[in-house]
């Protein structure tokens, strides 16, 4: 059973090469999906890589600190990081425009300490898109992370400061490079949903923070213009990989994924 | 007069190794304060009692939201219909997941690597291009979108995750004991109810839980393969463009609050466990 159901399975995902075939002749397609919105596709990987940034500054230090410090509590806490999972997706990016409404509590603090302007937003700028994004895929930074954390012997820790290495140095030495496979799962697992998004620049946003995943959406389901849009869909896909590739031979950390 | 001189380097990195402890502990504090706001937020707002029609700022407690859930029209058919969908869709993605994941741990066939790629490329491709190369399928054999269009997209992409899940369950799994059943004069049937199956059902279960849970909360694939059906996330997706009424945030309390006290109880029970 398992064979056929492998095949249907495959099926499927041939669709979207036969797709990509039907049209390959037609490769103007792709001419006009990349002069037209270069705009919009390298904003998608600017906000996705800028948002994975801050994914790690902010998980890093937590996952290290619930590996080690999180004693009999590691379960509960690692509850906590997951709870946004529980809230639709949807949901949780309408919180976001609440908090960061021109009303909210955010708004008016920044706006007393003349960070913001009196008349000064976050909602409709890029500052909530980025936000957004780096809210909803958090979990996919922190998870990965406290894994590779979690598992390393803290034996070796203790020899390096036996060894006479300074905390920073054993941290920096030891802890860092042996969490690597960690930060690489979770950079990728952040920034390739983080790129195909729609949903933070439409809610959080306006047309001009408009990303890549907007004009694919409203090419295929309001514009009914499929071959832009699968064309559209493609370039994503490469620019996705490109980026990953380079990330990988950058980090020389592609024996550590296989 | 020793006890005046300044700190040894000792008592100083202890002093420092002090604050940083403490920084770290702030900062994770900060962290998930971050992490739990907006959920605070949904929870607090549907309790809300707007003024007009945008539940933006808070004007006063009720209880009206919880009482009257379906007062707003559409909610619950598209309530039903994602629990629909999700039901069928967790269902038969476990099946045969379960089926995809047990043929790859244990034979080798031709094709193995190749099956391993392709239940991994839903995982690692973006949803959108998931959803427009389903929908370019669909339109391509001059299929009509609609609720079978949705189920078949989430069994598809749920399978991927069952088949992760189990893998990681089947990982741990000793043979011998599948042997010793054998031995003892069970057939490869007895054996698989009685044996395989029994020692990987918390696999089993935590992947179709976590199937469910996708396919509930799943919005893009969804969108572009609905066709006229309206799902929950759906339904906030055109509800947020008018003002999403409150009682979105009664339905979205209520998942949360369900998904937590299940998975509440699994960290309880593993505790327990490591216990004893």
């Amino acid at each position: 059973m398992a064979p056929l159901v492998f095949l249907a399975y495959q099926s499927l995902q041939e669709g979207s090469f036969d797709f990509g075939y039907r049209f390959g002749w037609e490769w103007q397609n792709y001419g006009e999906a990349i002069s037209d919105y270069h705009e919009q596709l390298i904003r998608s990987l600017v906000y996705a890589g800028l948002a994975t940034v801050l994914a790690l500054i902010v998980s890093y230090p937590l996952a290290y600190w619930i590996a080690f410090r999180g004693g009999r509590w590691k379960n509960l806490l690692l509850l906590a990081i997951i709870a946004p999972f529980f809230v639709t997706y949807l949901i949780r990016t309408l919180a976001w425009q609440t908090i960061l409404a021109d009303q909210g509590p955010v708004v008016g603090i920044l706006r007393s300490l003349h960070v913001l302007d009196s008349d000064g937003r976050l909602l409709a700028t890029s500052v909530a898109v980025v936000a957004g994004l780096t809210y909803n895929f958090l979990p996919f930074m922190a998870l990965p992370l406290y894994v590779a954390l979690e598992q390393i012997d803290h034996r070796l820790i203790e020899a390096a400061e036996d060894l006479y290495a300074s905390r920073v140095h054993a941290f920096l030495r030891v802890t860092l490079p042996l969490s690597l496979p960690g930060v690489f799962a979770g950079t990728l697992l952040t920034f390739i949903p983080a790129a195909g998004d729609f949903i933070n620049a439409q809610l959080l946003g306006t047309p001009r923070q408009h990303m890549i995943g907007n004009v694919i959406q409203s090419k295929f389901l309001e514009l009914i213009d499929y071959p832009a849009a699968a064309a559209l869909s493609f370039v994503l896909m490469a620019a996705i990989l490109a980026g990953v590739f380079a990330y990988a031979r950058a980090l020389g950390t592609e024996r550590l994924t296989g | 007069m020793t006890a005046y001189a300044a700190p040894r380097p000792e008592t100083r990195s202890r002093l420092l190794e002090g604050i940083r402890h403490h920084l770290l502990t702030g900062y994770a504090i900060l962290a998930f304060t971050y992490l739990l706001v907006p959920i605070a937020v949904v929870v607090a707002f549907s309790f809300n009692d707007p003024a007009g029609r945008f539940n933006y700022t808070w004007q006063g407690f009720t209880l009206d939201n919880w009482r009257n859930w379906d007062a707003v029209p559409g909610l619950r058919d598209a309530m039903v219909k994602s629990l629909q969908i999700a039901l069928i869709s967790s269902l038969v993605a476990t099946a045969l997941g379960t089926l995809i994941a047990l043929a790859l741990v244990r034979y080798g066939f031709r094709g193995r690597g190749t099956t391993n790629l392709l239940i991994f490329l839903p995982m690692s491709t973006p949803e959108i291009v998931l959803g427009a190369s389903l929908l370019a399928l669909f339109l391509n054999v001059h299929v009509a979108t609609g609720f079978t269009t949705i189920l078949i997209a989430h069994i598809m992409f749920n399978i991927s995750y069952v088949v992760v899940t189990v893998k990681a369950r089947l990982a741990g799994f000793d043979r011998h004991l599948e042997e010793a059943a054998m031995d003892l004069g069970a057939n490869e049937w007895t054996t698989f109810w009685r044996v395989t199956l029994p020692l990987i059902a918390p696999g089993i279960l935590a992947a179709a839980l976590l199937a469910f849970a996708l396919s509930v909360d799943d919005f893009v694939i969804t969108y572009f393969n609905s066709g006229s059906q309206v799902t929950f996330p759906l339904f906030v997706w055109g509800a947020a463009r008018v003002g999403a009424p409150p009682q979105v945030n009664v339905i979205g309390t209520t998942i949360f609050a369900v998904a937590l006290v299940l998975m509440l109880a699994n960290v309880l029970l593993q505790n327990r466990k490591g216990a004893r």
